[in-house]
């Protein structure tokens, strides 16, 4: 029997009315309740719930708080909404549920996956403040009818989405970016019910493969590669051996030969070397150098003699940016002005769309 | 213009669409029935080994009965008279006069004729290619290709053929276009071997002259874009753009795949352009998608006509004849001269409208245009592409319905079905990458009178309150089709079926 996980953080969404870029901070439930405020999750995961159980019969867990119009619905911890209260009903449903359904934002995502040990499949009532990450649908009701049709699929396939949230030490210097947190998997999703402002690949690295095949295959064996984070790039550091996520690895001669190197081990690797840099564009910001990838600092930039960049990136997650721009902030203004203008993103094999780039 | 009629909204009231449980074609065969019986039928002079050991599996049916097969199928599918602003195709009324002309003249025609019994036909093309070179300043039309990337797949492998002869073809291989140029473009240069560059949009709505020279050099082969894009935007810088990339020793290419709003007020020769290309099945009203084959017509100056697709027809005194002997010609593209009936249609639409015809067409296709814009603005949650643009749009513009998606979750997938229960045709959204979040993009033309206009922004404008008032209807649409939402996704691979034999495998076995 296949049974749904209902997540509704209780203090999601509510930073929005209250002119705050999220709901993160611990007293915010508090502070709603002062401020007399409704709670936005419950009512978006009741009409989530609505559409899910006019389609499925599956039986429902959920916690941290119940939607709204279930109270009799079984209960998995009852708590305030903090992110531990998040991580312990995720860690409660393991091998609980088939599917994690919840109602929050970008931070509820993260807490989620950071205690989802199991991989359970997750996917997102939309109802926080900050929804960069890929696990939204694009409405209570499709998440309710997708959540629905998972549980009713025997082949239950799902895809991998990166998992982001804005940079909030970034954002406190006045500067807006997404940081890449994980990878997560979501039901597959072919009919647009998911959140993509910008329709197109659903399966961002199953597209870029041929790109990267190609960028692989022209890999010199005198240079050393420095390949960023991402997504894109973790599938190119596959097809070397594997390599991190989230971290900056070494590559040569088609095997990658170091795995989340900091800036001191890179300047002691590139000295004297033939250098090129792989990177994608990191986050919803457009961001190229600077988010997430530090280690290729300024110093390493110029110690390696300013070496070729090979920016990978789909042509959809380029169309997502507004404005139509990329962006370098490698902490040194005037090497940020100097490689500064127009740069050529590999799109596809034998394809490449230029973009602005600015500081 | 279409006529206006009187209380144009009665006429769509209570609307629904015919349901016929239509089975497939060959599941209404029943042994012996024929349509025509020839008495006289003579059997086929093939050799042995190409016959039929068995007769092929086709359905037995009556004339009467294959008739109205195919009219209730029509009927299920709104029999294409709707109300169809489906933008970037310049839909048009095919007249039904080409249709006759197509039939009488040329369907005792053969392309094996020899060419003194061709004359005629022969004449038309000779004819249409000087008008067109009229209209476009070029040198040369040919009328082979089969569709506007045909065309622009010609294109490549004219530029191919350039290089090559001039001993560069190893050194330029990079097409440079544009985000907002046709996706043919990029995909047949690709096909044709070349790299391509893409450029992207900035603030003015089209890419800066400091970009293009970014990348423009001696690798470059072509340049391959259209103007205005399918947002509407004329790029003014164009002739500078053909003087960078001439300069460079590339050849330009100009898609004239939205020439609708254009027509007679730019030639592409005077901008310089080495060539360009025409949808006879669209901007010159041909039929297309389900009435007919398409024509790319492309156009070049006299320096590209030597690597032109053979045969090309030529004119020796007063007889015309068919030039194979071409040495530096690409070859051919398709079969024999093209889809020849859609020359002829276009060219008598051609010849009826006339230059001032072609001019007052264009100008409607602007004025129409900008109308909608201005009503489509005060819709509700509908905003338009590069809102901060004021230039005025040519003959159409992208719209979104984002903040409507945002509001309400209903998205222009969605809206576009519902129309559909008003009698109106699918939207046009937008070609990929979607720049412009929930898009459409319709496209009035010449065609469309302002009440068939007003009507569709009605049902528009109907549908987007029916998203904040009531969205489970929109939702759920379509409630006045033959059909309702399908339950089982097109997606599975194990159940879809584009053939009888495939549908037997999958279904009835």
């Amino acid at each position: 029997m296949t049974r749904l996980g209902l997540i509704v953080n209780p203090v999601a969404g509510l930073g929005g009315a209250m002119a705050r870029k999220g709901s993160d901070e611990p007293d915010m439930v508090q502070r709603a309740a002062l401020a007399g405020r409704d709670l936005v999750s419950p009512v978006r995961a009741a009409r989530a719930l609505r559409a899910f159980q006019a389609l499925s019969d599956a039986p429902v867990l959920c916690g941290v708080v119940r939607p709204d119009g279930s109270p009799d619905m079984p209960l998995l911890s009852g708590a305030y909404g903090t992110a531990q209260d998040t991580r312990d009903v995720v860690r409660d449903m393991q091998g609980q549920v088939d599917l994690i359904l919840f109602a929050g934002g970008d931070g509820t995502a993260r807490d989620i996956c950071a205690a989802n040990a199991g991989g359970i499949p997750v996917l997102g009532i939309p109802s926080g403040v900050k929804m960069h990450s890929g696990v939204f649908a694009r409405s209570p009701e499709r998440a309710g009818q997708m959540a629905a049709r998972f549980l009713s699929d025997t082949a239950q396939r799902t895809e991998a989405v990166e998992i982001l949230d804005i940079d909030e030490e970034a954002r406190r210097a006045g500067r807006l970016s997404a940081r890449l947190y994980t990878v997560a998997r979501t039901p597959l999703d072919s009919s647009g019910a998911r959140q993509n402002p910008k329709a197109g690949g659903t399966d961002p690295v199953g597209e870029m493969d041929a790109t990267l095949a190609s960028y692989a295959r022209r890999m010199r064996d005198d240079t050393l590669y420095i390949l960023g984070p991402g997504m894109t790039m973790a599938a190119l550091k596959q097809r070397l051996g594997g390599g991190t996520l989230l971290g900056v690895d070494l590559a040569q001669c088609g095997q990658i030969i170091a795995r989340d190197v900091d800036e001191d081990a890179l300047l002691s690797a590139i000295a004297g070397r033939n250098v090129r840099i792989g990177l994608t564009v990191v986050g919803g910001q457009g961001f190229v150098l600077g988010r997430g990838n530090q280690q290729i600092s300024a110093r390493v930039l110029r110690n390696a003699g300013l070496p070729p960049i090979d920016v990978i990136c789909g042509a959809d997650k380029l169309a997502a940016l507004h404005p139509q721009e990329l962006t370098i902030d490698t902490g040194d203004p005037a090497l940020d002005a100097e490689m500064a203008g127009y740069w050529p993103v590999m799109t596809g094999p034998a394809r490449h769309q230029v973009m602005k780039v600015v500081p | 213009m279409t006529a206006p009629i009187k209380d144009y909204l009665k006429r769509s009231t209570g609307f629904h669409a015919a349901r016929w449980a239509e089975p497939v074609v060959c599941e209404m065969t029943g042994t012996g029935r024929r349509g025509i019986v020839f008495d006289d039928a003579p059997a086929p002079t093939l050799p042995g080994t190409a016959m039929r050991k068995v007769a092929p599996a086709l359905p037995e049916i009556t004339e009467h009965d294959a008739l109205r097969h195919y009219l209730h199928l029509s009927q299920m599918t709104m029999g294409m008279m709707g109300v169809s602003l489906f933008g970037t195709c310049t839909m048009k009324y095919n007249p039904r006069i080409g249709e006759r002309a197509a039939l009488e003249h040329l369907r005792n025609l053969h392309p094996l004729q020899d060419a003194s019994t061709l004359q005629g036909v022969l004449e038309l093309y000779d004819n249409f290619s000087d008008f067109l070179c009229e209209v476009s300043g070029m040198d040369q039309f040919v009328f082979q290709a089969g569709g506007g990337a045909d065309a622009a797949y010609t294109h490549a492998c004219v530029t191919r053929a350039y290089h090559a002869s001039r001993g560069e073809l190893q050194q330029r291989d990079q097409i440079i276009t544009t985000i907002q140029t046709h996706p043919c473009s990029p995909a047949t240069a690709n096909t044709a071997g070349f790299e391509v560059i893409t450029l992207t949009l900035e603030e003015n709505g089209y890419p800066s002259l400091e970009q293009l020279k970014s990348v423009v050099g001696p690798r470059t082969a072509a340049l391959m874009v259209n103007n205005p894009d399918d947002m509407g935007i004329y790029n003014p810088d164009i002739k500078e753009w053909v003087r960078i990339v001439h300069e460079a020793g590339g050849l330009c290419f100009y898609d004239h795949a939205n020439f609708n709003g254009v027509m007679s007020r730019l030639r592409a020769r005077e901008l310089g352009f080495d060539a360009c290309m025409y949808m006879l099945h669209k901007t010159f009203g041909a039929p297309k998608g389900g009435g007919g084959p398409a024509v790319g017509a492309y156009g070049c100056a006299e320096h590209l006509v030597p690597f032109l697709p053979s045969p090309l027809v030529v004119k020796d005194g007063d007889s015309y004849r068919l030039d194979d002997d071409r040495p530096d010609s690409i070859g051919r593209v398709r079969e024999f001269w093209g889809n020849a009936p859609q020359v002829l249609k276009a060219y008598a639409w051609a010849r009826a409208m006339g230059a001032e015809g072609l001019r007052e067409a264009a100008d409607i296709s602007v004025l129409s245009n900008n109308y909608m814009d201005k009503r489509l603005g005060e819709v509700r949650g509908v905003t338009r592409s590069n809102p901060d643009i004021t230039v005025p749009r040519m003959e159409m513009t992208r719209h979104s319905v984002e903040k409507v998606t945002q509001d309400t979750g209903i998205t222009i997938f969605e809206i576009s079905i519902r129309m559909t229960d008003f009698g109106i045709d699918a939207l046009w959204l937008s070609h990929e990458p979607w720049l412009v979040a929930e898009p459409f993009t319709p496209e009035a033309g010449e065609l469309w009178s302002k009440e068939d206009i007003d009507y569709w922004i009605d049902v528009f404008e109907h549908v987007v309150t029916e998203a904040y008032e009531n969205p489970e209807i929109v939702r759920t649409a379509p409630h006045n089709a033959p059909i309702h939402q399908l339950t089982t996704a097109l997606d599975e691979p194990d159940q879809w079926a584009t053939t009888w034999r495939a549908y037997q495998r999958k279904h009835v076995s």
